[in-house]
């Protein structure tokens, strides 16, 4: 078993490095990051200057190699060593210390994009786990509703309404609910993000209604499909016939056998969409202009930040495979069969 | 069938009994009680047809293909305009005269703000986003085909290498990739591979991403059947034969793995219009005046209270195509896959 989680775990470690090196080689060597740092209304000179003050004039194999240093032990900005050591004496201020893990620094916000991801986190986790309570409570239910039914009316209308809510686009849904629910028809005050320590938890439940609604109903509608067929699946086995047979109620057949069983592929499913959102929900957070990690993704596009793109990437791909690890390690767990392979 | 599936083995039986006998009304050719021999393809015809959601789903698909091909000569033929600016039509506060601004020469009224005829718009933009789908599933479904019978067929590093690559490509956040990446890979389009700037090559950037972060569920599917395909008589009488690798992989496999391929294009062909819809949001696909219906439906997004069918338009649009494509997408699973619980 810990044999099975420190495999899983090394690999993951492998698989991020690898993430890290196509990210890094993508951007800095396919784009023009001191292009991008020096800015519109840039010359010549200037362009030279910041090529060699932020070390993009080094070859990628050492830029690379300072890139992982930065992010094991820290590193110090501006890159340039000879620069960094007559500013240290002359303007001490003006050199940052980056605190491993450094994800790198960005010229255009002029803050380490750790400290930019720091900031712009809390937002993003309130949203992911908001919409995955949502999504998750009445995706199973309306799941196992459709499969008990399966084939009736009920199960008709909700298969059918999910497959409608699953093809409109996000960015559909959330301005339709801002612009009528929120402020044509007022049933809800206009969403501005309150944290808990601004509003307390009422204050950042109610503030997070929508986006999080948004959010939350794609999911809910692939949740209810998957749902419905997981619990048909185990409903089919002979384990559900024998506890039927022996006179169980349909209350317990359904929800102690027939659920159990769904359940926990289900969960593990739900573990790796909801880490995948840890990333930023770009769509949701740019429709009611929420600062989170997805805003300052589109942002940092826009602006051509590449140090923050960078980073905003490993994070939630860090986030997705260290996700994948734990749902491995805990379904190995649960089924020992899957060590053994 | 009845509402809970009771299980077991002889459930099955008559299950699958009613079934084949509901198809035969269909596919049996006299009433004379002949016995006829039934091919697994007219098989999965036959309960293909029975399946009226897949059925109305196709005819949608149909009727949109035609009109995708119609609306580029219609729009050459000058019978739809999307870009000439009918600013009589619009009034002091940039909305349609009398809401929506809808006539006999404007069907679907115009657009708020400029003024363009709405119906031409959305035809020729229905146009080009299917093409670039298009165009996308099918070099998604190349790639993953290809890497997914090399996984298959061979017993060796290249099936881990694959798998990994597979895995590697799966955990990177993609919506986050496809805005990021805009910028970089238009640069390196425009300037080291000399592709136009503006649509032509936002249209090349969409379909080389969705295509990069597509493939491995293709390949992890054909890779899957592959896996049981290879164990099978004819392949090692080709390999007894002398087969080349070429030969074994593209002669012998590729013809077996139609149906779970047509199956993957039409699923994913969905998936890809609404992500065009979804880059054309973040900005990174084709950007107006050409037409998309991404980038309608996003300026859609602006006149939700002024001008509520413009609004509603092309949403209903997309959503139509998306639910009708994954209907039949999930009867062609059904239809060409025997094994499928149904």
């Amino acid at each position: 078993m810990i044999a099975f989680a420190v495999r899983r775990t090394l690999i993951g470690i492998v698989m991020l490095l690898a993430m890290v090196l196509v990210v890094f080689v993508l951007f800095f060597a396919a784009g023009n990051p001191a292009k991008d740092v020096c800015g519109k209304f840039c010359t010549p000179e200037k362009l030279k200057q910041v090529t060699k003050v932020y070390g993009y004039d080094q070859p990628i194999s050492q830029q690379f190699g300072l890139f992982m240093k930065g992010l094991v032990v820290g590193r110090d900005y501006p890159v340039n060593d000879a620069y960094r050591a007559a500013l240290e004496k002359s303007n001490p201020d003006l050199v940052i210390h980056c605190a491993a893990p450094c994800l790198g620094y960005s010229q255009h916000d002029a803050s380490t994009v750790n400290a930019d991801i720091v900031k712009y986190a809390p937002v993003t986790i309130s949203l992911a786990l908001y919409s995955f309570i949502l999504w998750i409570f009445f995706g199973v239910l309306f799941g196992v509703i459709a499969a008990v039914f399966k084939g009736k009316l009920l199960d008709r209308i909700t298969v059918g309404v999910t497959l409608v809510v699953y093809a409109l686009p996000t960015f559909f849904i959330g301005t339709f609910l801002l612009q009528f629910v929120a402020i044509k028809w007022r049933l809800v005050p206009y969403p501005t993000y309150v944290s808990i320590a601004d509003g307390g938890v009422a204050g950042w439940f109610s503030s997070l209604l929508l986006p999080s609604l948004t959010l939350a109903l794609f999911y809910m509608a692939a949740y209810v499909r998957i749902t419905r067929a997981f619990v048909l699946e185990s409903l089919s086995e002979d384990y559900i016939r024998t506890a039927r047979a022996k006179g169980l109620r349909t209350r317990v057949v359904l929800f102690r056998h027939g659920l159990r069983a769904a359940l926990t592929p289900l969960i593990s499913l739900a573990g790796l969409d909801f880490a995948a959102l840890l990333g930023g929900a770009v769509i949701t957070e740019s429709v009611f202009n929420y600062q989170g990690l997805g805003l300052l993704a589109v942002t940092s596009a826009r602006n051509s930040d590449l140090p923050v793109l960078i980073g905003l990437v490993i994070v939630a791909g860090a986030a997705v495979i260290a996700m994948n690890i734990i749902v491995d390690v805990l379904y190995a767990y649960v089924d020992p069969r899957v060590r053994l392979r | 069938m009845s509402s809970l599936p009771p299980g077991g083995f002889m459930a099955e039986v008559t299950a699958n009994e009613i079934e084949l006998g509901a198809s035969d009304r269909g596919a049996a050719p006299s009433r004379s009680g002949a016995i006829v021999s039934r091919t697994p393809a007219s098989l999965a015809w036959a309960r293909f047809r029975a399946d009226r959601k897949t059925l109305i789903g196709a005819i949608i698909v149909a009727i949109y293909v035609i009109l995708a091909i119609l609306a580029p000569i219609l729009v050459a033929a000058h019978v739809l305009d999307p870009y000439t600016a009918h600013s009589d039509l619009i009034d002091s506060e940039s909305l349609p005269t009398g809401g929506t601004g809808v006539s006999w020469a404007h069907p679907l009224g115009v657009e708020p703000g400029i003024g363009r005829d709405t119906l031409s718009r959305v035809g020729y933009g229905l146009a080009i986003s299917l093409f670039i789908s298009s165009v996308a599933a099918v070099l998604t479904v190349v790639i993953g085909v290809i890497l997914g019978i090399i996984a298959g067929m061979s017993r060796s590093w290249a099936d881990t290498l694959i798998g990994r690559l597979v895995d590697l490509v799966l955990s990177f956040p993609q919506t986050l990739m496809l805005l990021a990446l805009s910028g970089v890979v238009v640069g390196v389009l425009t300037g080291t591979l000399k592709i136009p700037a503006g649509d032509p090559a936002q249209a090349t950037y969409v379909i080389v991403v969705l295509a990069v972060f597509g493939w491995p569920s293709v390949t992890r599917v054909v890779r899957g059947q592959v896996l049981s395909l290879r164990e099978r008589e004819f392949i090692d009488a080709a390999r007894l034969l002398g087969a080349s690798r070429t030969r074994l992989y593209f002669t012998e496999v590729l013809p077996n793995l139609w149906a779970p391929i047509l199956v993957q294009f039409t699923l994913i062909l969905p998936a890809y219009v609404s992500a065009e819809a979804a880059l054309s949001y973040l900005g990174v696909s084709i950007n107006p005046p050409t037409p998309t219906l991404g980038n309608i439906l996003k300026s859609s997004l602006q006149y939700a209270q002024g001008d509520f069918l413009y609004f509603i338009v092309p949403a209903f649009l997309l959503v139509l195509i998306v639910v009708s494509f994954n209907l039949l997408g999930d009867g062609l699973r059904d239809a060409l896959d025997p094994k499928t619980n149904r």
